[in-house]
């Protein structure tokens, strides 16, 4: 009945676009995770009063805003050269990383910023008052207890990074974006659209209980 | 043990006037007493507590403690220094991310104490507080005096020779604050720590603490033994707290009312001042003299000094007897006076 409803499908190239289409997400979130903590940290950190925190606190924020208002296709092609000599070629799902991570990061890095902004500030001044560092306030008070925000945004994120990696896909790095484009609209193959519709709205699903599972659990206020 | 000399505190506003929090305070705390500090809210105390730490630089003045000026060390010796400090606060502070057990391992962690030694002294302070069998719970699964216990043990971690307490009690219920309030002179007897207590309710002053500053606009007002502040309030905002706990005399029913009703015997207020040998004094007036005693109207409250407070009472019988009776008070340390009739 498959056959039926499918007949364009060839099993052998979903499996292949589905995986690639699963490496794109994963190495992305990975890396968005790592730099966006680092930004948001950085915007988190440097919005206070002096000179120096003030000059730091204009870059991070302008670097982040500047990011973030490029399209995410245009970004992909404006990106090519850095990628050329970053990952040595332009093509396949290797050279899409770079920039869905560079898309990502800044979106990430105001979704932290803002989950830190959350942390009371009791806990903090409480953390100070016990001769707390700078590392321990960030690696004892801040992460962890901004923690079930941070789990929801990297999961918003990486539904964004999905939705990136079928952008990118079009313009040659593989995947069911690329799968769907090829296939189903330049040879009409309306049925494998169908399928990698389907497949990606799994990808999706899957990614969003394990977000929401981690956050409800990690969560014990 | 701690000397605050003309501290200050200048908040500055670009657009605003400058605020000034805490202005030219000077205090000193000895070794191993309970201190309280009153004020209402905006007197500045708040600030007070947390320029004592430095979680608020001071503008200017000088705080030693223990032989040592915190107010020039550098940002390594003061984390040092915090450790040696402990604090609690009204919101209790705890990572609501970490169990009972690792909130109040988190200032050993911070300190750099090895693991071992940490479950050592975590649960140490757990029996102290009186939270065993707790140690895995999160702080959102118990109650407010639970939560501050957790708050007190996590602040007495490091041995600290001051405990900091900001409005410690002011989130909980009366029955819990005396709870939490009993723990702390524990803890003060025990320990030998010197402990600071800010509040805005007398009660705790009156319970707790040997010496009060009351401060208003970031000034103390006044200052001394809890007994004399309570006995002769020089300020009017010193009345108002002294009122919280013992009502307004004024405001009560006039004595004079008494007196008028009554052709024969005397009306005596009675004066009880740091009481603790005369609280029996009524019926042993009673058995001894041959008097009859009304008690009209008092107000005895009682202070970790003694007995504070007023007793009005009418006293009937013959004349010799009531001269007698008398007599016998004023070689008491209750003091006595004699409403005349109106």
């Amino acid at each position: 009945m498959l056959r039926e409803l499918f007949p364009n499908v060839v099993i052998e190239d979903l499996k292949v676009a589905a995986n690639e289409t699963f490496y794109m997400t994963g190495i992305s979130v990975l890396g968005t995770l790592i730099i966006g903590i680092l930004l948001g940290l950085m915007l988190f950190l440097t919005d206070r009063q002096g000179k120096t925190y003030k000059i730091l606190n204009f870059i991070t924020a302008t670097i982040v805003n500047v990011f973030r208002a490029i399209p995410f296709i245009i970004l992909i092609l404006l990106l090519f050269p850095f990628t050329d000599w970053l990952m040595g070629t332009i093509r396949g799902p290797k050279a899409a990383l770079p920039a869905l991570i560079i898309g990502a990061a800044p979106f990430y890095a105001r979704l932290v910023e803002i989950a830190l902004k959350e942390v009371d500030k009791g806990v903090v001044e409480a953390a100070r008052a016990m001769g707390a560092k700078t590392r321990h306030i960030i690696f004892k008070v801040l992460l962890p207890e901004s923690m079930p925000a941070l789990i929801s945004g990297i999961t918003v994120t990486a539904i964004n990074l999905i939705s990136y990696t079928a952008m990118a896909g079009a313009i040659g790095a593989g995947g069911l974006g690329d799968l769907a484009y090829r296939k189903g609209f330049q040879a009409w193959d309306f049925d494998v659209v169908f399928a990698c519709t389907i497949l990606i709205v799994i990808i999706v699903f899957i990614f969003q209980f394990i977000g929401d599972f981690l956050s409800k659990k990690i969560d014990k206020r | 043990m701690i000397s605050i000399k003309n501290l200050s505190k200048i908040y500055k506003s670009k657009d605003k006037m400058d605020v000034t929090a805490v202005d030219n305070l000077n205090l000193s705390i000895n070794k191993g007493e309970i201190f309280g500090v009153i004020g209402y809210s905006g007197a500045g105390k708040s600030t007070f507590i947390r320029l004592l730490n430095r979680l608020e630089e001071p503008t200017g003045g000088e705080i030693v403690m223990d032989n040592k000026d915190m107010t020039s060390l550098n940002n390594q010796s003061l984390r040092n220094e915090r450790q040696k400090i402990g604090m609690i606060f009204q919101h209790f502070n705890l990572l609501w991310s970490r169990t009972v057990f690792d909130n109040i391992a988190f200032p050993l962690e911070i300190a750099g104490v090895a693991k071992d030694e940490r479950k050592d002294k975590v649960n140490e302070l757990i029996q102290l507080v009186g939270l065993t069998g707790r140690e895995n719970y999160y702080p959102s699964q118990l109650s407010g005096g639970q939560k501050q216990r957790v708050g007190i043990a996590r602040a007495l971690a490091n041995d600290p020779k001051v405990l900091l307490c900001d409005e410690a009690t002011s989130a909980l219920d009366p029955q819990t604050t005396d709870d939490i309030l009993d723990l702390l002179v524990n803890i003060n007897r025990k320990l030998g720590l010197t402990i600071i207590v800010i509040t805005h309710e007398m009660h705790v002053i009156k319970k707790i603490c040997q010496r009060v500053a009351v401060m208003d606009n970031g000034k103390v007002i006044e200052q001394g033994e809890v007994l004399d502040v309570f006995m002769h309030p020089k300020e009017k905002t010193t009345r108002r707290f002294v009122q919280q706990v013992m009502g307004d005399q004024e405001e009560q029913s006039p004595i004079h009312y008494f007196v008028k009703n009554y052709q024969s015997g005397k009306v005596l207020r009675l004066h009880f001042v740091g009481e603790t040998a005369n609280q029996a004094l009524i019926s042993k007036l009673v058995k001894t003299f041959n008097v009859e005693i009304n008690i009209l109207q008092g107000n005895i409250t009682q202070t970790k000094d003694g007995a504070y407070g007023t007793l009005y009472v009418h006293m009937d019988g013959n004349k010799e007897e009531i001269q007698n009776a008398i007599h016998y008070i004023h070689q008491t340390s209750v003091e006595l006076e004699v409403e005349d009739h109106a």
